[in-house]
């Protein structure tokens, strides 16, 4: 069974259908404790970071993120859930300042009118992932749809799955020691979504939690 | 580069789709989840449902509907029409649907606009906009005026400011009907595209008087669209996606090719869709 964090952010229903669609086990679980059982972890989430990251300390799914990846089950993380991967966020943080995510990650989220400057915001819509390199779950790439304000740097540039071109070429996946996350969102974004979904089962179902670099 | 969306519009009674010609001359035309799957297979880069029913049994059918096209399209649906409150819209949202577009109850209760951004997130608020020319106004309205309640009440409000204000309330996106262009198929109002996408940063998806791939491209171009939608150009067979935005990328605007799924082979000819989903 694969679970699918709900911590109060944001609608989880499409990620459910979609891994259903693909034949996959996938669960919305609201405890963690029954998130322990679980084969792999769906981190998912729309918003603002500050509040998602309270939410998760809250709910304690933030140790059920952290259990899993303890425990070798490989995670998934999409939209903001790749971002809560990090170190910390500029979103809602004083100047200077910064709002500490889950740390799994070395590296800061920051926001697109820095990151790239002229372009309108959020970036919304369909946009080219081009992967960095073969064998993630990105795989060759494509088109895939995204909505967000603010992207990762991540301090490794090795974990960079993939990128998109929106003013700079920012992180669209990251994928390391039994992880994986991506900032568009596969639910949404066809069969190419899908096939990232159906990508992730496989892993789960290998258990190849020390997959992917 | 990100690519221009197209987006079908599907207007939705009592759970079935029907068509609009300036508002009125309502037709049937089919089950709205087929419909949708058909227009994904296309190219649809994404879909927007408006219901038009006008009872309650007509909304629990577009629930139903909508519950349907998510357990089998995987892009993303706006659903539009009679939302009224944030109930209205968890409802759509739990039924599947990703973003809503609130019209009239924007304009009339502005702070549910402001609620549903800071409920749902400002990515799931579409504010659409039905504007048409105000002739013989006074300057201070603006060139166009805000209509809600399905274009039969004017506001008095200036469709700029009114756009500026969604935005600042928390809108994600402005989805922009030109009321006097609706139905014509005599191309997009482009001033008031042009007008509208350079007063709010959020992007703005052009409605109302698709006839012809050429109007696409004057959206895109002189418009400043970040999106159009379509409606009666598709439906009637006019044209079909794979033709519009191969239309639209040979004049080097960035378009999702139809045939963007790596295992999907290209159409063999112009003008052929993309095979089944």
């Amino acid at each position: 069974m694969i679970a699918i964090l709900d911590y109060g952010v944001g609608n989880l229903a499409s990620v459910a259908k979609a891994f259903a669609a693909v034949g996959l086990d996938a669960r919305v679980v609201d405890r963690p404790r029954d998130a322990a059982r679980a084969r792999g972890v769906v981190l998912p989430g729309v918003g603002a970071f500050a509040p998602a990251m309270k939410r998760l300390r809250a709910t304690g799914m933030d140790g059920a993120v952290l259990e899993a990846m303890g425990r070798g089950v490989p995670l998934l993380g999409i939209c903001l859930g790749l971002q809560l991967l990090f170190s910390a966020s500029d979103e809602g943080a004083a100047e200077g300042g910064g709002v500490p995510g889950l740390g799994v990650l070395s590296g800061r989220v920051a926001s697109l009118g820095r990151l790239a400057p002229g372009h309108k915001v959020p970036h919304v819509g369909w946009n080219l992932v081009t992967p960095t390199r073969p064998g993630t779950l990105v795989g060759d790439g494509g088109y895939f749809y995204f909505v967000h304000s603010y992207a990762a740097v991540p301090a490794d540039a090795g974990v960079v799955a993939a990128t998109v071109p929106y003013g700079a070429d920012l992180c669209a996946a990251v994928q390391a020691d039994g992880m994986a996350a991506v900032q568009f969102h596969p639910e949404k974004s066809g069969r190419v979504g899908l096939r990232v979904l159906a990508s992730f089962g496989r892993w789960v179902s290998a258990g190849a939690g020390r997959d992917g670099r | 580069m990100l690519t221009r969306r197209f987006i079908p519009c599907l207007d939705v009674r009592d759970g079935r789709v029907v068509k609009g010609v300036r508002f009125r001359d309502l037709r049937d035309a089919g089950d709205p989840a087929e419909l949708a799957a058909r227009y994904e297979a296309d190219g649809a880069d994404e879909l927007v449902f408006l219901d038009v029913s006008a009872t309650l049994e007509g909304r629990r059918a577009l629930l139903a509907a909508v519950e349907r096209t998510a357990a089998r399209v995987f892009i993303p649906l706006t659903v539009g029409g009679g939302i009224r409150s944030p109930d209205d819209i968890r409802r759509l949202l739990e039924s599947g649907a990703d973003k809503v577009s609130i019209n009239t109850a924007a304009v009339e209760t502005p702070e549910l606009v402001a609620e549903a951004a800071a409920r749902f997130g400002s990515q799931c608020v579409v504010v659409a906009i039905d504007a048409a020319l105000a002739p013989g106004m006074p300057c201070a309205l603006g060139r166009w005026q805000v209509w809600t309640r399905a274009g039969t009440r004017a506001t008095g409000r200036d469709a700029l400011a009114w756009a500026g204000e969604a935005q600042a309330l928390g809108a994600g996106e402005i989805l922009l009907t030109s009321i006097d262009r609706d139905g014509t198929r005599s191309g997009y109002d482009l001033e008031l595209t042009r007008a509208v996408a350079d007063a709010v940063p959020i992007p703005v998806i052009a409605s109302g008087g698709a006839g012809s791939a050429e109007h696409l491209v004057d959206a895109f171009l002189v418009g400043g669209a970040d999106a159009v939608l379509l409606a009666g150009i598709l439906h009637d067979g006019i044209a079909t996606l794979a033709e519009l935005k191969a239309a639209v990328a040979a004049r080097g605007i960035p378009v999702r090719p139809p045939w963007a799924d790596p295992d999907g082979a290209p159409p063999a000819q112009a003008g052929v869709n993309g095979g089944e989903p």
